[in-house]
């Protein structure tokens, strides 16, 4: 993976003292905590509910074990002993004091990581495919090109006020496994009919109030045009995104208020001009990182069989892992969705422990995916069991990625000052109510995510099922929506109908799964039955 | 009165910037205001006769006139550039990373934490109007 040169080091180091310092003048009172407030959000520094919450930057989702320990470390000594990873490959901190904030920052800065633009109206930590690397579907791996774009985005002089947030995800396969389409810019890195690797840029998509599929805006962006096509992309909505009202800022509506075709021709104009301006690292720099990204020495011959008469660590072969580019080894997902668990927390001996065994087990990498797990991505197979038994002494080894209890959700109003209702109490219900393995299994691929107010952290609308949190009349209230898709097969999901209290919406998510297992073809997941089905059916279930 | 801090080695203008349409309305002026949401390339063909171009921020947050800045540099204007309203001493590297030599806060910036800001720095990852070089060309050189 990648590691800093002396120039990476010193922009983090500086970046510490430069905080020190605001956080001082604040302390002071030389800043007003409207001055301070976008310094603070650059440094992923939030006020929530009860204390400050720090995103910390995982580029790409990709880290080592010594990193890992160190967040580990970071929740035990200035934390309540967890860190919650979030749905853009982060980590984040619940309970942070102002005053901590610079000397957390210097010892993530020691291990070669930051919180630089994990918020603000700039561009935010670039994500990509937990499986870059390991996974044999790729046509490249996407994250050296994750990381040109992480420097290129780091302190942008010009982009750093944007209207609103501004999120990049690079892949590199038809399989999306970073939702790709629902990111203001989303890559897919491609091949042209020359055989030279591009890259092909959607943008315009998002969740939030008002969610979006990114439009293709071009099929084709050569690899030493990427940086001056980006600024292209990103000048024109800085230049015309509405600023009159935040709710309307993002990338999409720009490109809805104007026509997809005219955002190209706005851009094209913009990037003839920008390509002549000597904006791109050369084909050499791309080669530099790409160098860093090669692959770990692979043991040749390594075998493909498993012992599998352990039934339970059978079932955590048979769900959490996944095939893997080169024979002998695959990649293994450590669920942080235990029974009961709050989705994505884990305290810092299990960090700790993960950082371990990706050490051991893995060439000392670990990946963190939008649905809030832990990647091992090149584990031997010969080592399963071993790393399975380690896990599961830990309770880390919950073997249902994918299935209905793997739930994405957001912190709600536990933690956020924005939510509407809880998020967490109601996926641990779900996790209890969805128990029995067997039962998880028989009902298969199935992404739930829920989100406690419509800003959409929880990715409902991109939920098979989803749920949304709102006040109602002073209580909260869940309304039920289907058919999303965060995948390759990108679709929003919609509302049922009227919404429920805590435990209805649990019945209801009973009732439409039961219909799922009573009206499936052969072969059919959750999503293709409701596709085929259509919503009215479901709907004259749920409320009869 | 606002302080004009410049960053400039020539005398200051004296002639008073006119707005964005009185100055596409008169053939003379050689000093022009632009707001926020006004478009920097109207001022395209007439940049050789304009001293001075003055970009308001109208608030801290809004950065529109980092674009307006670049333009302006990336199409040969070299005359003073002067950002005007809500500018802050945290915004001031990034305003001069965009083309800015000149900054008329409404509010004064001390000269101490100014120096700090504008020095912190030593190097910078992509390359703008302001010719540093960008660490992948010093990678390179």
């Amino acid at each position: 993976m990648y590691q800093y040169d002396q120039y990476d080091q010193k922009m983090v180091d500086t970046r510490v003292e430069e905080f020190r310092d605001q956080v001082n003048r604040r302390l002071a009172g030389e800043l007003t905590e409207d001055q301070f407030k976008p310094l603070r959000l650059m440094n992923g520094l939030y006020l929530q509910l009860h204390a400050y919450m720090l995103r910390v930057a995982i580029p790409y989702g990709t880290l080592n074990g010594k990193q890992m320990r160190m967040l580990g470390h970071i929740a035990r000594k200035y934390d309540r002993d967890y860190g919650h990873f979030t749905t853009r490959q982060n980590i984040q901190y619940n309970w942070i004091k102002l005053e901590d904030a610079p000397d957390i920052l210097a010892d993530l800065a020691s291990v070669e990581m930051h919180a630089i633009q994990t918020s603000g109206n700039c561009i935010r930590n670039i994500s990509s495919d937990q499986f870059a690397g390991a996974t044999a579907d790729e046509i490249a791996d996407p994250r050296p090109w994750a990381e040109i774009l992480r420097q290129w985005s780091s302190f942008h002089p010009e982009f750093s006020y944007l209207p609103r947030k501004f999120k990049i995800a690079v892949i590199a396969s038809d399989e999306d496994r970073a939702a790709m389409r629902l990111h203001d810019i989303g890559i897919q890195l491609i091949h042209n009919d020359a055989g030279e690797l591009g890259a092909k840029f959607f943008v315009g998509g998002g969740m939030g109030r008002t969610p979006m599929i990114a439009p293709e805006i071009r099929d084709f962006v050569p690899a030493d045009e990427l940086i001056s096509y980006a600024e292209a992309c990103l000048r024109v909505y800085n230049r015309y995104g509405r600023r009159d009202n935040k709710y309307k800022a993002r990338i999409k509506i720009l490109i809805h208020e104007l026509g997809a075709e005219e955002y190209i021709r706005q851009v094209e104009q913009e990037f003839t001009h920008m390509k002549e301006l000597g904006l791109n690292p050369p084909v050499e720099e791309l080669a530099r990182i790409t160098g860093y990204f090669a692959d770990p020495p692979f043991e040749d011959g390594a075998s493909d069989d498993i012992d599998l008469s352990d039934p339970d660590f059978a079932l955590w072969v048979d769900q959490n892992t996944a095939a893997h580019k080169q024979a002998g080894y695959a990649i293994a997902t450590i669920s942080l969705k235990p029974r009961s668990g709050i989705p994505g927390d884990a305290s810092s001996a299990q960090i700790d422990l993960m950082a371990d065994l990706a050490e051991q087990f893995s060439f000392d990498e670990l990946r963190v995916t939008h649905s809030q797990n832990i990647v091992l991505p090149h584990v031997k197979k010969s080592d399963l069991y071993t790393l399975w038994q380690k896990l599961d002494e830990a309770g880390l080894a919950p073997a249902n990625l994918d299935l209905i209890t793997d739930s994405i959700a957001c912190p709600g109003l536990d933690y956020c000052s924005l939510a509407n209702a809880r998020s967490i109490p109601l996926a641990q219900k779900i996790s209890e109510r969805f128990a029995d393995l067997g039962r998880q299994r028989e009902l298969g691929e199935l992404k739930l995510k829920i989100s406690g107010c419509i800003n959409a952290c929880g990715h409902h609308h991109a939920g098979h099922i989803g749920i949304l949190g709102v006040d109602r009349k002073g209580t909260e209230n869940y309304q039920l929506l289907l058919g999303g898709s965060a995948a390759e097969d990108t679709s929003l999901a919609k509302i049922t109908g009227p919404g429920f209290s805590e435990d209805g919406v649990i019945d209801a998510i009973e009732t439409v799964t039961d219909l799922y297992l009573e009206q499936r073809e052969d072969g059919e997941r959750f999503i293709d039955t409701y596709r085929r089905v259509g919503m009215e059916r479901f709907k004259e279930a749920i409320y009869g | 009165m606002v302080e004009v801090i410049r960053m400039r080695e020539d005398e200051p203008h004296e002639e008073p910037a006119v707005s964005l349409d009185a100055f596409l309305d008169q053939t003379n002026a050689t000093a022009v205001r632009i707001e926020a949401g006004e478009d920097a390339r109207q001022l395209i063909p007439f940049l050789d006769r304009l001293a001075l171009i003055e970009v308001d921020f109208p608030v801290f947050g809004d950065g529109r006139g980092y674009s307006a800045a670049q333009i302006l540099r990336e199409e040969g204007y070299t005359g003073e550039l002067r950002a005007s309203g809500d500018v802050l001493v945290d915004q001031l590297a990034y305003l001069k990373r965009c083309g800015f030599d000149a900054f008329a806060p409404d509010a004064p910036i001390n000269p101490q934490v100014m120096a700090q800001a504008l020095d912190r720095y030593e190097d910078v990852y992509q390359g703008t109007t302001d010719s540093r070089a960008p660490i992948w060309k010093l990678r390179h050189a």
